[in-house]
This record gives structure tokens, sequence and C-alpha cells, in this order.
């Protein structure tokens, strides 16, 4: 795809974030296009994490513009950042589902407060979400506490596509899943993404998933972006960091599965 | 925005429904109706989405709902006019369309509140139960370690005593005081119609000593410290901590609970002390104002008329209060299950019940020292 075509749904420019003394971002640039899943990795500390609540505005940060969708969402009015908020979904590491609702009641939860549908309509549409996250029925009517953790990790993906959102992020989607259940979940994203047209924005440790699911990859080290590209020029960059990482064992074990 | 609309028309006997606009959730309660009120008497029925503008996973499932439910009275249901994309997004959703319905709301209605009534009315017997086998773990904890001072924690003792004790003071000296203050002025009002003003002393002195000042206190650390106790606990239960001390062989009865437990038997007594002197202080300040009874004559009444054991006997009451907040707060932690919803729940019961609890056994120490002749 060329430039022309592509359209950045996600641009981030100039972004500084720090944390007393500690600077986390210095001048960070990076740009997500429609339809993608994007890859965010870096070391412990390089502030993956941050980026990602920075830009669904949990973090204020200390300089930098963040455009979503069309929005800005740092110094938009309160009504554009609504709009913007509508259109994408944030599923959290550990689920952050709400501990009293069940699993249905979370997923219905946005949809409540957003839209002005019937009951009816908003259970079958709850209903279709945990279905299309992999849930069996069951799992309506549990508590998040009666939940494994691979299945909070999916009622936490309901949820965030409760809205049909337009962009989803993930942070750590597949940290503290055994592999088979974290390859259902890498399959599961990259078939929502296909059929529903997602854009996804995903922090990951997990470099199956980055080898199975990520049609890019940034790299954050030294407080930015330091490259982005497709997983297979990876190999090819001269930081030191880079190369321990797509080059070490564990990159070529899952290098060797796809 | 285009709204959606949904138009059904028989065409040259072709039974069909266009569907036009943006045909996405925020919009599905305008068509909804219109879905679900659809009927074809033919064999077929063509649904036309070519000048659809958008469609969404909620706006397909209102096509496949409707699509498997004509599918399942025997009419077909041809899709014209959808792109690469939407007819994957409609296979999607249709494979996803739950085959049995879920689970779906917490049943309602007056039989069940029935059957809760029912349930928790039988639950009291196992709740006392599992009151009395904590209680018992704790009291083994304890006289297991008791012999053994190696095991004792003092660090955790004192730390307890400092929270639960000391930092209590202002508030239990404040409320005494103005306890005193209350009941001597109510008291004068009354006694000065009679001549007896100078009564209000044995009134207060007894009033405070025997019962008030023991028992707003342990109310008052009930509420401070027995719900600090469930907070806490609780917490640490929810985010495995519990778990974590067993796996490390620490026994949490032994790091968590006696602790706590003994650092309230231990400075109830002193706290209560405290309210008792503040309580007689605040009722002597206002006797002098109100009667002009001097705080000379105010103690040398006090020396005179008041029997020694009203002291005692509220100062005997105390480490049973203590020990009754202790219990219960600690074991109402360990019934919190799972979620941060249950923490406060678990501490709303842990002070409502340590409260109740403390006023019958004062209700029975009252009977007890009655019949002693107290």
């Amino acid at each position: 795809m060329s430039d022309t075509e592509r359209e950045a749904v996600i641009k981030v420019r100039g972004l500084v974030n720090r944390f007393g003394t500690q600077v986390v971002h210095d001048n960070l640039d990076l740009d997500v296009w429609r339809g993608e899943v994007l890859g965010i990795v870096g070391g412990s500390g390089t502030g993956k994490s941050v980026l990602l609540r920075t830009i669904v505005g949990l973090n204020q940060p200390a300089a930098g513009t963040i455009n979503v969708l069309g929005a800005d969402v740092l110094h938009g009015s309160r009504a554009e950042r609504l709009q913007a908020e509508r259109r994408w979904g944030v599923a959290f590491q550990d689920g952050a589902l709400f501990s009293s609702l069940t699993v249905m009641q979370n997923v219905m939860a946005p949809m409540r407060e957003h839209l002005n549908l019937s009951h009816a309509l908003m259970c079958a549409l709850g209903q279709l979400k945990i279905s299309l996250v992999g849930l069996p029925p069951l799992a309506c009517g549990k508590l998040p506490s009666e939940l494994s953790g691979g299945m909070r990790k999916r009622a936490a993906l309901a949820r965030a596509l409760s809205l049909d959102p337009e962009i989803v992020f993930l942070d750590e989607p597949t940290a503290g899943l055994d592999p088979i259940g974290a390859a259902a979940y890498d399959d599961l994203i990259d078939e929502l993404k296909r059929s529903l047209g997602l854009t996804v924005f995903m922090v990951t440790h997990d470099l199956d998933s980055l080898y199975a699911i990520c049609d890019r990859i940034a790299v954050l080290a030294e407080k930015k972006v330091l490259v982005e590209g497709p997983i297979e020029g990876m190999t090819d960059v001269d930081h030191p960091w880079v190369q321990e990482y797509f080059t070490g064992p564990r990159a070529r074990a899952a290098q060797s599965k796809t | 925005m285009a709204q959606p609309t949904f138009t059904f028309e028989d065409r040259d006997g072709q039974p069909t429904v266009r569907l036009t606009g943006r045909l996405v959730t925020q919009y599905l309660n305008l068509v909804e109706d219109a879905f679900s009120g659809t009927t074809v008497n033919g064999p077929s029925l063509r649904l036309d989405l070519s000048a659809l503008d958008a469609l969404d996973t909620g706006g397909a499932w209102l096509i496949a709902h409707l699509q498997a439910r004509l599918e399942g009275d025997g009419v077909t249901v041809d899709l014209t006019g959808a792109d690469a994309d939407r007819t994957a997004l409609l296979r999607t959703v249709r494979e996803a369309l739950p085959s049995e319905k879920g689970v779906e709301d917490i049943p309602r209605g007056l039989l069940v509140w029935i059957s809760v009534v029912g349930a928790k009315t039988a639950g009291v017997g196992a709740l006392m139960a599992s009151l009395l086998s904590f209680t018992g773990e704790m009291l083994a904890s304890l006289f297991g370690n008791i012999l053994r001072p190696r095991r004792w924690r003092p660090a955790a003792l004192v730390s307890q005593m400092q929270d639960a004790g000391f930092n209590a003071i202002p508030i239990v000296v404040l409320m005494s005081f103005l306890i005193g203050v209350v009941l001597s002025f109510q008291g004068a009002s009354q006694l000065r119609q009679f001549g007896a003003e100078v009564f209000v002393v044995d009134l207060i002195a007894i009033s405070i000593l025997r019962e008030l000042g023991i028992l707003l206190t342990a109310i008052i650390v009930a509420g401070r410290s027995g719900s600090a106790f469930t907070a806490s606990i609780g917490s640490m239960k929810v985010r495995e901590e519990l778990d974590a001390m067993r796996t490390l062989g620490l026994d949490p009865m032994e790091v968590l609970v006696l602790p706590r437990v003994i650092a309230l038997i231990i400075m109830l007594p002193i706290l209560g002390f405290i309210a008792n002197i503040s309580g007689l202080i605040g009722g002597a300040l206002m006797s002098w104002i109100e009667l002009g009874v001097s705080p000379g004559m105010f103690v040398t009444r006090l020396q005179e008329n008041t029997d020694v054991w009203h002291l005692a006997i509220g100062m005997i009451k105390a480490p049973f209060f203590a020990a009754v907040i202790g219990v219960v707060s600690c074991w109402q932690a360990m019934q919190v299950r799972g979620s941060a919803d249950s923490v406060g729940h678990q501490t709303t019961i842990s002070v409502v019940q340590s409260i109740f609890l403390v006023i019958v056994v004062d209700a029975m120490f009252s009977i007890f020292f009655a019949e002693i002749g107290l």
C-alpha cells in the first residue's frame, strides 16, 4: 500500500512523557494505519503501556499532540473526545472487568451508557459479542472472579468490542496464557480484524503473536519509536536491543513456527 | 449521518426488503421493530443491501437474526448487493449466533425473594458454626504460641496497638467528654425540679463508669478499627496474599489475626479508662457551670458515694468487647470472596455484627452482675 492510499487512524506527534525527572518519551512520533495490527515492543520500562494509556487519554503528557480518528484527544472539546472514545475499545491486561457485574452485564454496560437500545436487543448483542470472542453461552451469567485468566481476557475483549469500535487497544493480550490459549487468542484477533475491519494497537512481549498476526511492529527504545516496519525487516536493524530481541533463541523458535 | 431505513415491498410477486443508510449499533432502535415484525407469506425473501452506507456487527446481527428466523419458518432468504467484506462479516456473525440461550440475568420475583429469606435463615446456623470454628482456630493458635516467645510478633503487635489504640485517643476523648457534658446538662434540668442537684454526680459517675464510657468506646473502636481489620485482611485475601503466606509456611492466623486481636484486648481497656476520665471531666465541668457544684465538691461526692465496683464492672467488660470486635472483624475478612465488591460488603457486615454483639455481651454482663448483686 502506498502512503496516499492508507489512512492514519492514530497520529502521535512530538509526544513527551515525564514522571518527575525521569523522561519516558521524548519527541515520539507514531502512525497507525487503518486496518492493520500494530505490535508495540520494547524492554521493561520503555513506556509501552504509558504510550497506550496516553493515547486513550488516561495519562496527560507533558507535550505533543495525539489525533485519533480525526479528533484531537488532548486539546479537543469534551464532545469531540467522547465521540472518539465511542469509536475505540480498550482491553486491559488483567481484564479490569467490573467485579460486581456478570460477564453479560459487563459487556452491556457501555451499551447502556451510550446507546438507546431495548433491553432485549442489548442482551442479544451482548450474547453475540460474547460468542464472537469464543466464550461459551454459560459464561454470560458468571462473575469475573469465577472465570479463568484466559476467559477474563476474552471477556475483556468482548466488552471492548461492545460498541463496535474501529480501533481496539490491547495491553499484553496473551501474557499469562498457556501457548494453546495464546495461539487461539491470536487467531481470534486475526479473524476479528479481518471480518470486522478492526485496527488493532497491541502492546505485547509475545514473539509468537508478533510473527503470527502483526502487520507492523514499532520498537520503543531510547525514549522514542526506534524503528517501525514489518517483522521481516527487524533482524536487519543495527541496534543491540533489537538484534538481541529478534535474533535470540526465542525469536528463532517463534519464526520457525510460521 | 444517514439513519437507516427499512422498506418492505412486493416486486413482481417477490417480497423484497431494501435497506439504506447506516445500519450500525447506534441506530438499531430505529429499525428493530421493522425487523422483528417482518413476516413473509411466499417461499422466499430478497434482502437488498446494495444501498447500505455502513454495517457493523450490531446491524449484521439484525440481518442474521431475521435470516435465521425466516429460514426456521421455511423461507429462503437471498442476500443481494453485499460486497466481499460485508459477506464475510455476515458470515462471522451468523456463525457466532448463540445456538442455546445463555444465562441472562439473575432471576427476580417474589418467589426468589422468599427463597433468599429462607436460605439466609437457614444460613444463620452455618454462620454461627463458622464463627465458633474461627474462634477455636484462633485460640488454638494463641495457646500454641503463648509458650514460645520466639514466635511472638512484637513489632506487628505494637504497630496495631498504635493504629487501633493510641491513634483513637483524640476521638474517644472528645466523644466521651461530650457525653459527660450532655448527661450532666440533661440530668441537672431534671434533678433541679426536686432540689436534688447534687445527685447529678452520682448520675454521671455511675452511668459513665459502669456503662457508657466503655460501651461507646467499644462502638467507636468497632467502627474505626474493626472495619479497618476487615478491609485490610479482606483485600489481602482478594489479592491471594493469604494463600501466598500459607505457601511460605506462615499462618495468617498467627501473622495477621492474633496481633490485631491481642492489640485490641490490650488497648480497649486503656481507651475505656481514658474515656471514663474524660467523661467525668466533661460532667464535672457542666455541673460546675450549670449547677454550681464545685470541682472539689464533685470529687468528694465521687469518692464518698460511688463504689469502686462501678469502675471495675466497666473495666472487666472491656477485654471481652475487644475480643468480640477483633474476632468478628477478622472472621468477616476471611469470608471475603473474589471481588472488590465483596470487601465492602463484608466490612459493612463486620461493623454491624461487632456492634450488635458488643451490645448483646453488655446485656449479658448486666444480668450477670445484677444476679451476683453488684
